[in-house]
């Protein structure tokens, strides 16, 4: 009995949450950490199955067996808060017993809430609070690790942005305008899209100087931003050279009222710094309905053709394009077009209706 | 510097004495910027120059602002998380002192590109201590000073503490232990991450 009180006093020292278990598998007694969890219930001569649910290892008749078995034990308490333990059990030589040693385990981080545990409650060699330490200090540092990436994210947005926006003007530049027009050829909402061109722009810049055609293209986009829907796209691909799409839009009529309107627009003067700036603009069509597998450069070299067409036809007016612009005229203002940029173009057909489109 | 010790004086200027005054060092110190990231390391030279026009800007010798820095790290509610970190050192003052040996460790722990200058605690008779700081951060002896006295209030303990001036390459920062259970000091709970 004497052996037994020197074990007792010595595992409260170095395990406080120690359980010596007699014979018949009930609690001689507990450590104090262990006992401090259940501050209403007297542990000392309960069943230890009664008190606990051994979760592994399943189906065993006794502690006993359990015991010379020495396996580790996975357990919980039977009443709430089920903080879950583990634990290794040794036998007592003689059969008279085992020891049982606890631990959190993982539960550690609920368990010091649950019981407002302190360090003293914790053997001198626990690493318990080396790894509560851990885990505030990592909880800290990825916080502010995340603060930084939301900040660095938002960096990212913005110089996306900035890459895909005009500076001058604010509207999308060419690359912006190509991803868009990619998106939209590889997926099946139909659209359309105009090329205009300013027309007399350059006599703008030469007569007033580059500040006045500045303020000229920032007026241009303002325009044509207003004559459009929020989800259409207004781009500034060159110096003078926009293009406009449409989504769902298809309309012939409609599209004719829209350049009509942008050209009107575009034609009433532009005041800068008292002078007046006249210019005006030609407009290029094209539906997307024009091509079977409509490809982003065969659009636009189609509205090419189709302002080239506008431009011949005196300027300040638009036109749509059609399969007799297929072979281009070499037009006096157009950019050089290689010979075989027919060859582009032998799918485009025009689709009527009730008639199939079939590739030239 | 590491961002996270840039980021301390920034938080300490801006709750002190207001982001306006915090924005004049930055720019007096052609810093580019008026945020420091916590988790980026910055040129040493950067932080010379916050702290050179941070002093300008105060009219107050390093010395003092640095021991300020370190009160404030401790007693403000900004910077609780450390104040908790540091805690985990001991249940008591003594405790706390001896932990500071591990401090460096305990940083590299958390954050593993925080290099802190290594600590070395000796005690006397008569709850005399003595901590020699190593070099390798300038000014760090005196931030040490301001946690040193903000902690002995946290545990509750009365202090004397002194900066001994420097001893070969150490910093030397004596400590005078009068009193343990002095006041009641603040209470920390192992669990109180529910915040």
């Amino acid at each position: 009995m004497k052996d037994r009180e020197n074990l007792a006093y010595l595992l409260e020292k170095l395990c406080p949450m120690f359980v010596l278990l007699d014979a018949a598998g009930r609690i001689a007694s507990a450590g104090p950490t262990l006992q401090k969890l259940r501050p209403e219930m007297e542990m000392v001569g309960k069943l230890f199955l009664e008190v606990f649910e051994l979760l592994r290892p399943r189906s065993v008749a006794s502690m006993q067996a359990i015991a010379s078995s020495g396996a580790k034990l996975h357990l919980r308490f039977r009443d709430t808060p089920r903080t879950a333990l583990k634990g290794v059990i040794v036998p007592l030589p003689g059969d008279e017993g085992a020891v049982i040693n606890l631990s959190f385990g993982i539960s550690i981080l609920d368990a010091v809430r649950d019981y407002a545990l302190t360090s003293a409650d914790f053997s001198g060699t626990d690493l318990a609070i080396e790894l509560l330490y851990l885990v505030e200090a990592k909880s800290a540092a990825m916080e502010a690790s995340r603060t930084l990436n939301l900040r660095l994210q938002g960096a990212m947005i913005a110089a996306e942005e900035q890459a895909y926006t005009d500076t001058l003007t604010g509207l999308k530049n060419r690359r912006a305008m190509d991803h868009i027009l990619a998106r939209l050829t590889n997926g099946v909402t139909p659209f359309s899209l105009m090329h205009l061109d300013l027309d007399y722009f350059k006599s703008v810049n030469d007569t007033l100087g580059h500040a006045a055609g500045d303020h000229v293209l920032q007026q241009v986009a303002r325009i044509m931003v207003e004559e459009t829907r929020g989800d259409d796209t207004v781009a500034r691909i060159g110096g003078d050279e926009f293009i406009l799409i449409f989504n769902h839009l298809q309309d012939k009529e409609k599209l004719e009222r829209i350049a009509r309107r942008l050209i009107d627009r575009l034609e009433e003067p532009i005041l800068f710094n008292g002078e007046k700036c006249q210019i005006s603009a030609s407009i290029g069509i094209v539906l997307s309905t024009q091509f079977v597998s409509p490809e982003a450069s065969k659009l636009i070299h189609a509205a090419d053709l189709a302002l080239y067409a506008a431009k011949r036809k005196g300027r300040a007016t638009y036109r749509f394009y059609n399969r007799n612009l297929t072979l281009p005229v070499v037009a006096e203002d157009g950019p050089p077009d290689g010979g075989s940029a027919g060859n582009d173009f032998s799918e485009a057909t025009e689709r009527r209706p009730g008639q199939d489109a079939q590739p030239g | 510097m590491h961002g996270l010790i840039n980021k301390a004086i920034q938080s300490f200027v801006c709750n002190t004495y207001g982001k306006s005054r915090w924005i004049r060092v930055t720019e007096a110190a052609h810093l580019g910027f008026v945020e420091f990231e916590a988790m980026l390391v910055y040129d040493d030279e950067v932080s010379r120059r916050v702290l050179d026009e941070l002093c300008r800007e105060l009219g107050r010798p390093e010395r003092e602002v640095l021991e300020d820095v370190g009160t404030y790290l401790v007693s403000n509610p900004n910077t609780e998380a450390l104040r908790r970190l540091l805690r985990f050192g001991g249940v008591s003052y003594v405790e706390f002192l001896h932990s500071l040996d591990d401090l460096p460790d305990r940083a590299r722990l958390a954050v593993s590109d925080l290099d802190l200058p290594a600590l070395e605690l000796t005690e006397s008779t008569g709850g005399r201590f003595t901590l020699a700081c190593h070099s390798g951060l300038r000014g760090f002896s005196y931030v040490l000073l301001g946690i040193l006295r903000a902690m002995a209030d946290d545990y509750g303990a009365l202090v004397m503490l002194e900066h001994a001036g420097q001893v070969n390459e150490c910093e030397m920062i004596e400590i005078t232990l009068i009193e343990t259970d002095f006041a009641e000091g603040r209470t920390f709970e192992l669990g109180a991450r529910a915040r």
